[in-house]
């Protein structure tokens, strides 16, 4: 599924930076180099990215500015990073996040 | 009312607006139809007439008020209006059709000779349009000014358009 | 410690203009914004705005956004992007944490042009992944160019859920209806008309009762509300939604300007608790400014008349700019912006914006 707006009457034709390949939960996944994990993570139609600590609740982008927390993963190993201002790199690593995430073991 | 519940005008909440041109004047030809009711505080349409036929004055948040006899149908105005309020009627068309031109900012753009769907301004269809003529230059940044031909009694009803293969119908 | 003559905190249309008047008279201005970009909430707006030739009409956010920004690099301002301004302590010392480093800047003047928050709802369901505030919509679909779902239900008709709508539509989504919980639709009719004639139900007098799905949103519940506002039995609709998106409104970003010890006030008309500010725009801390949506929820072009407002009345205290040069320049201002607010949607905001200012004379 890709969710990207190609074609636009107002902004024109769509123009991004390098496209590069990341891998989300083992899979690889398109993306353009620069914008945010989550805009990348979104265009490949994932809306849930991590689940909360006791109740193991779904929690997907919310605010996209950065300050709700609630689309935090764990990218290259490091936990609880904000996606949605997290710039893209080649080959970079993100897990879907179960609680705190802290021992880098996102298994279920 | 409806236009605070609902969104859009019921035929006598349009008739008092003082941009709306008067019946005779309609069936004379080509016409602009202005359905901004509210004092809000925009004026470009005054500004974008050469002819001076709409006026608004010292207080932007005044009705737009249409001078009728001055105003040729031209259309500058309505891709000017940010509220995309402005359309021009043709009542004298033809024997049987009347033409609107109304902005249009979704893609695809129709092409010229394409037969859409006329639509209300609820959004809903009321019958099939021709579509006459698509300006889009430059000056109306990004806003299409869209000509169709509609069944004569439908002149002052249809306000929108949908494409015929678009998947928005459901 | 470093120095400076302005720090501004914001690079929004109020920041920006600010930037703008104070460096053309010759302050020493700072800009600092957490974003990579400047330009605040205008590269999300890519409709035509209101107004009159003097505040853009007609010119799209987006592109009135950029003209600021040219006319920031013309002139030489420091845009300090990547930089969160995290605190403001006594003698006007301004923290920032710029590209991951945390530097303490000793402002002569600083300005607040933080803009605003949004308002949340909750609800049965609403932690559910794709249930989204509407900047983050706008954010994913009119800056990264990626659509949150497919289908959406619009919780709120005021001018942001309106204007989101439409939005969500030119970029390829259907809006299955927007609800309102007031009898009446909030915003601006001419907004109302055009997601109407496109085939949006505007629903009022209704609100959200639940949002269902496993681990995302897969079905909206909507129900009437009778006149006292209660949950009508019975009247529950649903909808086959992907999101769900709130614009129930915005609260001025004020937590810089309570730390500062601003005095506060309560103005619901301009979202709730401001920080009391005179007719230059300088609050109860003197050399502590606001503009913006900081100082009343309002619009970008009143947010830019603000903006331009306390950039001239910072330079002027600076001794920049005489008495009889900048009394002038304010008063075109103060017309300019009393145009904006008029009309029965600015009037009230007029009248509130007076008591802010006369609540400053009181300190
Ligand atoms: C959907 C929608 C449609 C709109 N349509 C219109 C319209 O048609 N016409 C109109 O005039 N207005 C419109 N507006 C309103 C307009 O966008 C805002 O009123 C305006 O952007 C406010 O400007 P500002 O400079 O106060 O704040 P903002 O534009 O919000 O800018 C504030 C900046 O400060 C930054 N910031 C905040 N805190 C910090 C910190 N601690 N450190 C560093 N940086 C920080 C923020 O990230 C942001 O970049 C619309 C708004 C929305 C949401
Ligand atoms: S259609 Fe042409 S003449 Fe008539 S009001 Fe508009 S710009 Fe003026
Ligand atoms: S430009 Fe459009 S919205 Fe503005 S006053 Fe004229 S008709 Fe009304
Ligand atoms: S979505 Fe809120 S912090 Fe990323």
């Amino acid at each position: 599924m890709d969710m990207r707006i190609e074609e636009h009457p107002i902004l024109g034709t769509l123009k991004k930076g390098k496209a590069v390949k990341i891998e989300v939960d083992g899979k690889p996944v398109d993306a353009f180099e620069g914008e945010p994990v989550a805009a990348a993570l979104m265009a490949a139609g994932k809306t849930v990215f991590r689940y909360t600590r006791k109740r193991k609740e779904a929690r997907g982008v919310f605010c996209a500015i950065g300050q709700c927390t609630d689309c935090m993963m764990t990218i290259d190993g490091v936990p609880n990073v904000r996606t949605c201002v997290t710039a893209v790199k080649e080959g970079m690593k993100v897990k879907t996040q179960i609680g705190t995430g802290e021992d880098g073991d996102t298994s279920k | 009312m409806t236009l605070i519940k609902d969104g859009f005008f019921d035929a006598d909440e349009l008739k008092i607006l003082p941009g709306v041109p008067s019946e005779e004047r309609l069936k004379k030809g080509p016409v602009v139809v202005i359905e901004c009711a509210q004092q809000i505080p925009c004026n470009p349409c005054e500004e974008a007439c050469l002819k001076g036929a709409i006026e608004i004055g010292e207080s932007i948040v005044n009705l737009p008020k249409l001078n009728a006899d001055m105003c040729s149908g031209c259309g500058l105005c309505v891709a000017a209006c940010p509220g995309q309020a402005i359309f021009v009627v043709d009542m004298a068309y033809s024997q049987t059709e009347a033409t609107v031109q109304l902005p249009y900012e979704f893609l695809p753009c129709p092409k010229e000779g394409e037969v859409v769907a006329g639509l209300n301004r609820a959004g809903e269809k009321v019958c099939d349009a021709k579509v006459l003529k698509v300006l889009a230059p430059k000056k109306f940044d990004r806003t299409a000014v869209i000509k169709i031909a509609v069944p004569k009694n439908l002149g002052m009803i249809v306000r929108n358009i949908q494409l015929k293969n678009s998947d928005k119908e459901d | 410690m470093k120095e400076a003559e302005l720090v501004i905190v914001g690079a929004g249309p109020a920041g920006l203009s600010a930037a703008i008047e104070a460096a053309k008279a010759g302050v020493k201005v700072m800009i600092c914004d957490e974003n990579q970009r400047a330009g605040g909430q205008l590269f999300k707006q890519i409709h035509k705005f209101f107004g009159s030739r003097a505040h853009q009409a007609g010119t799209r956010g987006i592109d009135i956004g950029q003209n600021l920004l040219n006319e920031v690099e013309k002139i030489g301002v420091d845009v300090k992007l990547d930089a969160v301004v995290w605190g403001i302590f006594s003698d006007r010392r301004v923290g920032i944490v710029h590209e991951g480093k945390n530097t303490l800047v000793k402002a002569k003047k600083i300005l607040l042009a933080t803009g605003a928050a949004e308002n949340v709802l909750a609800f049965p369901g609403w932690t559910l992944a794709g249930v989204m505030g509407a900047g983050a919509i706008q954010t994913m679909v009119n800056v990264h160019r990626v659509l949150p779902g497919k289908n959406v239900l619009m919780i709120g008709s005021g001018n942001v859920g309106l204007i989101v709508s439409y939005q969500l539509m030119q970029a390829g989504a259907k809006v299955a209806a927007i609800v309102e919980a007031m009898p009446r639709i909030g915003g601006y009719a001419v907004h109302a008309s055009k997601v109407r004639r496109a085939g949006v139900p505007i629903l009022t007098s209704t609100t959200i009762k639940e949002a269902k799905g496993k681990e995302k949103v897969e079905k909206a519940v909507i129900i009437k509300l009778d006149d006292k506002f209660k949950q009508v039995a019975g009247s529950e609709k649903e909808f086959d939604v992907d999101v769900i998106c709130l614009a129930v409104g915005l609260s001025p970003l004020a937590e810089l300007a309570w730390m500062a010890g601003c005095k506060f006030t309560d103005v619901p008309e301009l979202g709730g608790l401001l920080a009391i500010h005179n007719e230059d725009m300088e609050t109860t801390v003197p050399g502590i400014y606001v503009a913006g949506d900081i100082a009343g929820i309002e619009e970008a072009s009143t947010a830019i008349e603000e903006g331009r407002l306390a950039g001239i009345a910072i330079a002027e205290s600076l001794g920049y700019i005489n008495a009889a040069a900048a009394k002038e320049q304010k008063q075109q201002i103060y017309k300019r912006s009393d145009q904006l607010r008029d009309g029965p949607f600015g009037i009230g905001r007029r009248k509130a914006k007076e008591v802010l200012i006369s609540r400053s004379l009181k300190q």
